[in-house]
C-alpha cells in the first residue's frame, strides 16, 4: 500500500502552518503573562511559605486535580482520566517522531494505546454532564461543546485506525519523519487518518486563542503561585513603585 | 422573641444546591454614588459621554498592570467545578450569581474586543457588545460578589472572582457609575480618619466613656490611650470598635489585654480605621492612600510596633498588601510582626501565662466560630499556615469552656462569607445580605441543634454587623453574635480586681 501524493502535499502545508500558529501563539501568551506584573500578594491561603512549598502546591495541583477534587468528585474523575489517558496516549505518539522507539515510549506502549478509551470515555462523561446538568449547561457556549466533540473526534478517529480499520502506520511514520526534516512525502488516503489528522491541525491551531490556554496558564495564577511571605519581603510591582516617587 | 421573616430561603444542610431561578436578583443593585462622592476619589461624577471607550481601555489597562486580571481573563474551562459554591448562589438561585456565570458578564465582553474568537465568532464563543444594558447589569452582579474567594478555593486554577469583580467595580467607577456605599466611606477616611467619620474630639470622649465602664465593672484603671505620642504600639482597629455592638466589647478586651501585658499603646485619630474600602471597589491607588494614614500615624507618634484589631478585610489589607503598598516599615521594631494581628498578640501572651482566666464566667455561652473570609483565605497569623484558624479557636478555647466547630465544609478554607461583605453591608442590599446569609445560618443552627450552641464569635467589624442585623431573621437574638475579645474580657480577671467573692466578704 502506497500513499497519494497529492495528500500529503496538503497535510503538509496544514501541519507547517498549525505548527508555526501555535508555536508563536503560545510564545506570545507565555511572554504576556510572565511579562504582566502581579501588584499584589494574593496566594490563596493557607499557602506554603517558601518557594518548595509552592512548586508541590502547584505538583498536587496540575498531576492530582487537588482542588478539584474537593469540589466535585464527578468533574475530577471525568477530567482526570480523560487529561491523564491524553498524556499516555501523547507519549505512545512520540514513537512516530523518532527513527529508533525510544524505551520509555516503548513501556508506555500498550498503555498508551487502551488510554485512548479512557480519553473518549472521559470526555463523553464531561460532554453528558455539560448537556445534563442544568448549571452547567447555563454557562456552555458552543465553542464548549465543539471542543469536547473536537477531542473526542480525535480520539475516536485514532482508535478507529488502530482497533477497526488498521492504517499503514509504516507509511504514516515516515512521512511524518520527512516532515520533521522538511521532506515532503506521500500520505495514505485513509480516511480516518485523514480525519485524525484533520482535527488535531485544528485543535493546534486554535489552542493559543482558545481556553486550551489553561494549560499553560495554570502556572501563572497569582492564587496558587505565590508564596506566603508579605509580611517578611516586601513585594511591590515596578509600575507601582513609580508611585513612591 | 427575634423576628422570623417568612421571604428567607429554607434550607436542608448549608450547602444545598438550589434549582436555577433566572433572573431572581436582576435589577438589584446598590444606590449609585453621587458626583460628590465620586470626584474627591478622582472619579468622574455621573456617565461619561464616551463611556465605552473608557470602559474597554480601562479594561485594558488593568490586564496590563495585573497578571491575575490577564490570566483568569484566558484560562477558565467553563468546567462548573465552582457553580455551586457561592453562598449569594445557594441563597437565591439566581444563576448569575453562579461565580463562573458573574465572571462570565466581564468575560464576554473581554473575548468581544480583546480575542481573535470573540472578534471574528461572536455567537460561537459568547462574546457581546459592550452597551449601557451591559454596563447596568455589572453594576447589579458585581455588586452580588463579597469578593469573599470562596469559589477560586474550589476552581482548579485558582480563578479568583474577587480579582474580576474588583476591576468590574473599577472600570464602573472609572465611566461614571461608582458605589455610594463605598465610595462615601472612603471620602470620609481621606477627610477625617474613619468610616465613621468621628473626629479626634467625638473619640477622645468617647475612649474615656469606655476607660470608666471598664473601671466600674472591675475597679481597676485600664486606659485606652489616644494620640500618645511614644507609646509602643499602634492599634488600628476598625471605627466600628468605638461604637457598635458588640465590636466595643472587643475593644474593651484589647484594652484589658494590653494592660495586663504591661505594654503601652495607643489609638491615633489620624488612623482610627483599620478597615480599607479602597480594596472593596478594586482600586491600587485609593487602597494605598488610605495605608499610607497608617504608616503616617506610626511615624508620627513614634511607635514601634502596629498591631491590627478584629476586622477580616483590614487583616487581609494590613497582612498581605501593607508592606506593599505603606512599606517598607525598617523604622519598626524588627523583632515583631509587622503589622501584628491581636490574636497573635494576645496568643502570645495567653502562652507566656500572663493572664487569670475565669472561664466560667462565659459559661452562659455556648460557642462556635465564624472563619471570615479575609482571614480565612487571604491571610495567616503566627508562624505556620492556617494559623488564622487555630489561634482565635484557640483564644475563645483559653477562655471558654463550651465550643463547637460548625460542619467542616463551612469553615477554615471553606468557610462562607457571611453575606455582607465586600462592601455590600448596606441597607440597600438588605434582601441580598438576608439571602446570602442563609448557609451559614443553616451550618449554626445545626450546631445549635446538635450541641446547644448558643453564640457565634467572628474577627471582623463586618460579619459582625451583619450578623447583629441577620440573626434575628433565623430565630436567633441581635445579641448571638460575639467578638473574640469580648470572651476574652469577659474572663480575664485583671490584677487587682475584686473578685465577686471577695466583693461579697
Amino acid at each position: 500500500m502506497g500513499g497519494v501524493r497529492l495528500l500529503g502535499m496538503i497535510y503538509a502545508l496544514l501541519f507547517y502552518a498549525a505548527t508555526l500558529l501555535l508555536g508563536v501563539g503560545l510564545a506570545m501568551k507565555i511572554r504576556k503573562y510572565a511579562r504582566t506584573p502581579a501588584p499584589l500578594k494574593i496566594p490563596l491561603t493557607p499557602a506554603p511559605t517558601s518557594r518548595s512549598g509552592v512548586a508541590l502546591r502547584m505538583f498536587r495541583e496540575v498531576v492530582f486535580f487537588e482542588s478539584l477534587f474537593k469540589s466535585n468528585k464527578w468533574i475530577w474523575a471525568f477530567g482526570w482520566v480523560f487529561h491523564m489517558s491524553m498524556w499516555l496516549v501523547l507519549i505512545r505518539h512520540i514513537r512516530y517522531f523518532t527513527t529508533d522507539v525510544w524505551w520509555w515510549v516503548e513501556i508506555a506502549q500498550p498503555f498508551g494505546t487502551y488510554a485512548g478509551f479512557g480519553m473518549v470515555f472521559g470526555l463523553a462523561g464531561l460532554l453528558a454532564r455539560r448537556v445534563s446538568v442544568e448549571r452547567i449547561r447555563y454557562i456552555s457556549a458552543p465553542s464548549d461543546y465543539l471542543m469536547l466533540l473536537l477531542i473526542i473526534g480525535i480520539g475516536v478517529s485514532g482508535l478507529m485506525m488502530r482497533f477497526v480499520d488498521r492504517v499503514d502506520i509504516i507509511t504514516v511514520k515516515s512521512y511524518m519523519l520527512g516532515l520533521m526534516r522538511l521532506q515532503i512525502g506521500d500520505l495514505p488516503a485513509d480516511p480516518f487518518l485523514l480525519i485524525h489528522l484533520g482535527l488535531v491541525v485544528i485543535l493546534m491551531m486554535i489552542f493559543p486563542i482558545s481556553k486550551l490556554l489553561h494549560a499553560p496558564a495554570v502556572f501563572f495564577s497569582p492564587s496558587r503561585n505565590q508564596v506566603d511571605n508579605p509580611r517578611e519581603k516586601r513585594h511591590i510591582a515596578a509600575w507601582a513603585a513609580r508611585l513612591e516617587k | 422573641m427575634a423576628d422570623v421573616d417568612t421571604d428567607i430561603p429554607r434550607m436542608s444542610h448549608p450547602l444545598e444546591i438550589p434549582k436555577l431561578a433566572c433572573g431572581a436578583m436582576a435589577g438589584l443593585a446598590p444606590f449609585i454614588a453621587k458626583p460628590e462622592h465620586q470626584e474627591p476619589l478622582g472619579f468622574p461624577g455621573e456617565l461619561v459621554p464616551d463611556w465605552k471607550e473608557k470602559a474597554l481601555e480601562k479594561m485594558a489597562e488593568l490586564a496590563d498592570k495585573n497578571r491575575a486580571f490577564q490570566v483568569y481573563l484566558d484560562m477558565c474551562v467553563k468546567c462548573g467545578a465552582c457553580t455551586d459554591k457561592c453562598h449569594y448562589f445557594l441563597g437565591t438561585g439566581d444563576p448569575k450569581n453562579m461565580p463562573v456565570a458573574r465572571q462570565d458578564l466581564l468575560r464576554s465582553v473581554y473575548r468581544r474586543y480583546f480575542t481573535f474568537a470573540g472578534k471574528y465568532f461572536p455567537w460561537l464563543v459568547g462574546a457581546r457588545d459592550l452597551t449601557e444594558d451591559v454596563l447596568q447589569e455589572w453594576y447589579s452582579y458585581y455588586h452580588q460578589c463579597s469578593e469573599c474567594r470562596r469559589c477560586s478555593v474550589f476552581c482548579p486554577y485558582g480563578i479568583d472572582t474577587a480579582e474580576i469583580t474588583m476591576a468590574a467595580r473599577d472600570i464602573l467607577a472609572h465611566v461614571g457609575i461608582g458605589m455610594k456605599y463605598s465610595n462615601e466611606i472612603i471620602g470620609k477616611v481621606h477627610k477625617i480618619g474613619n468610616n465613621l467619620g468621628l473626629p479626634q474630639k467625638a473619640l477622645g470622649a468617647t475612649l474615656e466613656d469606655l476607660e470608666e465602664d471598664i473601671e466600674d465593672e472591675t475597679g481597676v484603671s485600664v486606659r485606652i490611650p489616644l494620640d500618645e505620642k511614644g507609646a509602643d504600639i499602634l492599634l488600628v482597629t476598625p471605627s466600628a470598635d468605638f461604637f457598635a455592638e458588640p465590636h466595643i466589647d472587643g475593644l474593651l478586651g484589647y484594652a484589658k489585654v494590653f494592660h495586663e501585658a504591661g505594654v503601652s499603646w495607643t489609638v491615633s485619630s489620624y488612623a482610627s480605621e483599620a478597615a480599607n474600602f479602597g480594596l472593596f471597589i478594586g482600586n491600587y491607588e485609593q487602597m494605598r492612600e488610605i495605608s499610607l494614614r497608617i504608616r503616617k500615624a506610626a511615624i508620627d507618634l513614634g511607635v514601634k510596633r502596629i498591631v491590627f484589631g478584629e476586622c477580616g478585610h483590614a487583616w487581609r489589607v494590613g497582612y498581605s498588601f501593607l508592606n506593599t503598598l505603606a512599606g517598607p516599615f525598617d523604622f519598626l521594631d524588627q523583632n515583631y510582626p509587622i503589622p501584628q494581628h491581636i490574636m497573635e498578640f494576645t496568643w502570645g501572651e495567653i502562652q507566656k501565662g500572663t493572664f487569670k482566666f475565669d472561664k466560667s464566667k462565659n459559661d452562659e455561652y455556648r460557642m462556635t466560630y465564624h472563619d471570615s473570609c479575609n482571614v480565612a483565605r487571604g491571610s495567616r497569623m503566627g508562624d505556620q499556615p492556617g494559623g488564622q484558624f487555630e489561634l482565635p479557636r484557640n483564644v475563645i478555647k483559653a477562655v471558654c469552656n463550651y465550643y463547637y466547630d460548625m460542619p467542616r465544609e463551612t469553615t477554615h478554607e471553606s468557610t462562607l462569607c457571611c453575606g455582607g461583605g465586600g462592601g455590600l453591608l448596606t441597607d440597600d442590599l438588605m434582601d441580598l445580605r438576608t439571602k446570602g446569609a442563609s448557609p451559614r445560618m443553616t451550618a449554626l443552627q445545626q450546631v445549635t441543634e446538635e450541641h446547644g450552641v448558643t453564640h457565634m464569635a467572628a474577627i471582623c467589624a463586618i460579619c459582625k454587623t451583619q450578623f447583629s442585623k441577620v440573626m434575628p431573621k433565623y430565630g436567633y437574638e441581635m445579641d448571638s453574635i460575639v467578638s473574640v475579645h469580648q470572651l476574652v474580657s469577659n474572663a480575664i480577671i485583671l490584677t487587682g480586681q475584686k473578685t465577686e467573692d471577695e466583693a461579697e466578704e
